[in-house]
């Protein structure tokens, strides 16, 4: 890794400041200054029960704009007790009152799949969500964070909010990642260089071939976990791959944004995937992110390959490669939840779930449910996991003394079958 | 307004502040009875209206679940105080009505149980243990327009009363 500070004569803007610009009805900003900015779309999933309460008690009757307000239920589908059920009705409700055209009940998936996938992130927009990972539609060009219910209440009321225009890192990334090496243990590596503080407030530009010719899922993968080291937004700039991915999907026109030249970043990065060893963040932080060699052996009690981070049909189709035709660990338990329904179908109609069911995995419907601990897959004391999720927090999947490892899809599955942390690339040769 | 000093280390979560297993309960009194559950049993069941909370670093990193600040808030957190927050965290503590302030020169004096006085208005914090007197850069005009009326919501009704 390499850095260096960004030029000392600012000419252009970055990513982050045209579109606030845009967003704000200004000529151009600057970093640091506080912008009123007005939002494309404003997402919330299962936490648009507490936004509505909040909504109401502002006393309006209608919010800014239906157009532009998703919704949909991912965070414990179906509903796992009274008190979700009780928040999926009110959302309901709401939802009818408003007449909002864009809602998906508990059966369409994870919100930052079902987003993209539906053509409501686009490039040069300025989204947000609430939700922390709301950083993955970056992946598309666009720029999006995460809010709290609130926030959002005072969006679906004014559509706007303040924003302070964010300082930029430039990350470029050179190499092929070698067999059995993927977004997530580039995402990982930077995290653990980065740290969990890393990027806190700034907004962060990839850049370089290895993401040009990276899929838009890996681009989700490494836009999600930006968030883990605490950037606002995380961009991918869009490219001739972006336009074919929003190809019949696009809700609405979009006018791409770049970065100029000479714009002024921060910090600037440069990783190299060529030699990169899968990558493991062990607990209780995800900024603590060692090789797999270093780990690879420790016994596990549950595996789970999913969530907004890898939960796509690349990503179940790696870890179904390494187990089709074999057989689970006994010791271990495999929980596989397709990120969206229509990544479910696709897995089904290719085989790569009943891979799964054969193996002895168990797959579960789209929605987050054991990438935060609400529900499908908690653990009891002293158990560990290995998982393609996004959070290795004390606690985050079940009983604080728990542990929770962050890996590839592949790692998983190797892991899944091994019955401890294992290598994927042994597979691969 | 007087009380006493809880103290933490750098990157508190927001999964350890209010874990997930509670996220479906908006009830605040229910929140404030799990708040910091997996970080330290002690707390909500020590925690006086008027103490404060001071973390480390990078406070309230991860998830944008405002029932980390809401479970602060209404167990009598007066204001956090941290070296550094996570921005998610930040902006729900202020749209709550919870000043989350950045001061890692106070953090540095403070020790776990010491008492103290808070004066947002001057910007001041007193050390009853040292007699000290700590300043601390003041918050943003309109920050703290928004902790004064009480919270985002209230401000919002605020201005939209004013027609603004």
């Amino acid at each position: 890794m390499m850095q260096s500070l960004g030029e000392s004569m600012p000419v252009g803007k970055t990513i982050a400041q045209k579109i606030l610009a845009r967003a704000g009805g200004k000529e151009s900003v600057e970093v640091g200054e506080i912008v009123d900015a007005k939002v494309d779309r404003a997402m919330s999933h299962d936490n648009a029960a507490l936004v509505s309460k909040h909504f109401a008690s502002i006393g309006l009757s209608k919010v800014w704009d239906r157009d532009k307000i998703v919704l949909l239920m991912d965070h414990r589908v179906p509903a796992n007790d009274i008190k979700t059920a009780e928040g999926h009705k009110k959302i309901r409700e709401f939802v009818a009152a408003q007449g909002l055209p864009n809602f998906f009940d508990i059966k369409e998936g994870i919100c930052h799949q079902v987003m993209p996938e539906h053509g409501y992130a686009l490039p040069g927009q300025l989204i947000v969500g609430t939700d922390s990972h709301t950083t993955t539609y970056g992946a598309l060009g666009a720029m999006s964070t995460g809010i709290g219910a609130t926030e959002m209440a005072g969006v679906w009321a004014t559509g706007s909010l303040w924003l302070m225009v964010p300082k930029s890192f430039k990350i470029t990334v050179r190499g092929k990642f070698p067999k059995g090496v993927y977004p997530k243990d580039l995402i990982l590596r930077i995290i653990g260089e980065l740290k969990a503080d890393g990027a806190d407030y700034a907004s962060v530009e990839y850049y370089g071939p290895t993401i040009r010719s990276m899929s838009i899922g890996g681009r989700m993968t490494i836009c999600n976990m930006s968030m883990e080291m605490g950037a606002k937004s995380a961009i991918c700039p869009a490219d001739k791959k972006t336009m074919k991915y929003l190809e019949g999907r696009a809700k609405g026109h979009f006018t791409p944004i770049y970065a100029d030249k000479g714009a002024k970043y921060e910090k600037k990065f440069k990783f190299d995937v060529s030699a990169l060893e899968p990558q493991v963040a062990c607990p209780h932080t995800v900024d603590n992110v060692k090789p797999i060699s270093a780990v690879a052996g420790t016994p596990i009690n549950q595996a789970i390959i999913g969530s907004c981070t890898n939960g796509r049909l690349e990503d179940l189709a790696e870890g179904a490669a390494i187990l089709k035709g074999k057989t689970v660990h006994k010791n271990v338990r495999l929980i596989v939840a397709p990120a969206s329904r229509t990544v479910y179908i696709e897995a089904s109609k290719k085989g790569i779930l009943a891979t799964y069911v054969a193996a002895g995995g168990v797959v579960i419907n789209p929605g987050c449910g054991p990438c935060l601990g609400a529900h499908e897959g908690i653990m009891a004391a002293g158990e560990r996991c290995i998982s393609s999720t996004n959070r290795n927090f004390k606690g985050r999947m079940g009983d604080p003394t728990s542990e929770v490892y962050l890996a590839s899809p592949a790692a998983v599955a190797a892991s899944a079958l091994e019955g401890v942390i294992a290598d994927p690339r042994r597979y691969f040769q | 307004m007087k009380g006493k000093v809880w103290k933490y280390g750098d990157d508190v979560n927001t999964d350890v502040i209010l874990p997930g297993r509670h996220l479906a309960n908006y009830d605040p009194k229910f929140l404030a009875s799990v708040a910091m559950e997996d970080l330290d049993k002690e707390f909500a069941k020590g925690v006086k209206p008027g103490d404060i909370v001071v973390g480390g670093r990078n406070f309230g990193c991860g998830s944008s679940r405002e029932q980390a600040a809401t479970c602060l808030s209404a167990a009598g957190v007066q204001a956090v105080v941290a070296n550094s927050f996570a921005r998610i965290f930040y902006r729900n503590a202020i749209n709550l009505g919870l000043p989350a302030i950045q001061a890692p020169e106070l953090v540095e004096k403070l020790q776990k149980g010491d008492e103290i006085e808070l004066d947002m208005a001057a910007g001041t914090v007193k050390i009853l243990r040292t007699g000290e007197t700590v300043t601390f850069r003041p918050l943003p005009p309109f920050i703290m327009e928004i902790l004064t009326d009480g919270g985002l919501i209230p401000h919002l009704k605020k201005k939209m009363a004013k027609g603004q």
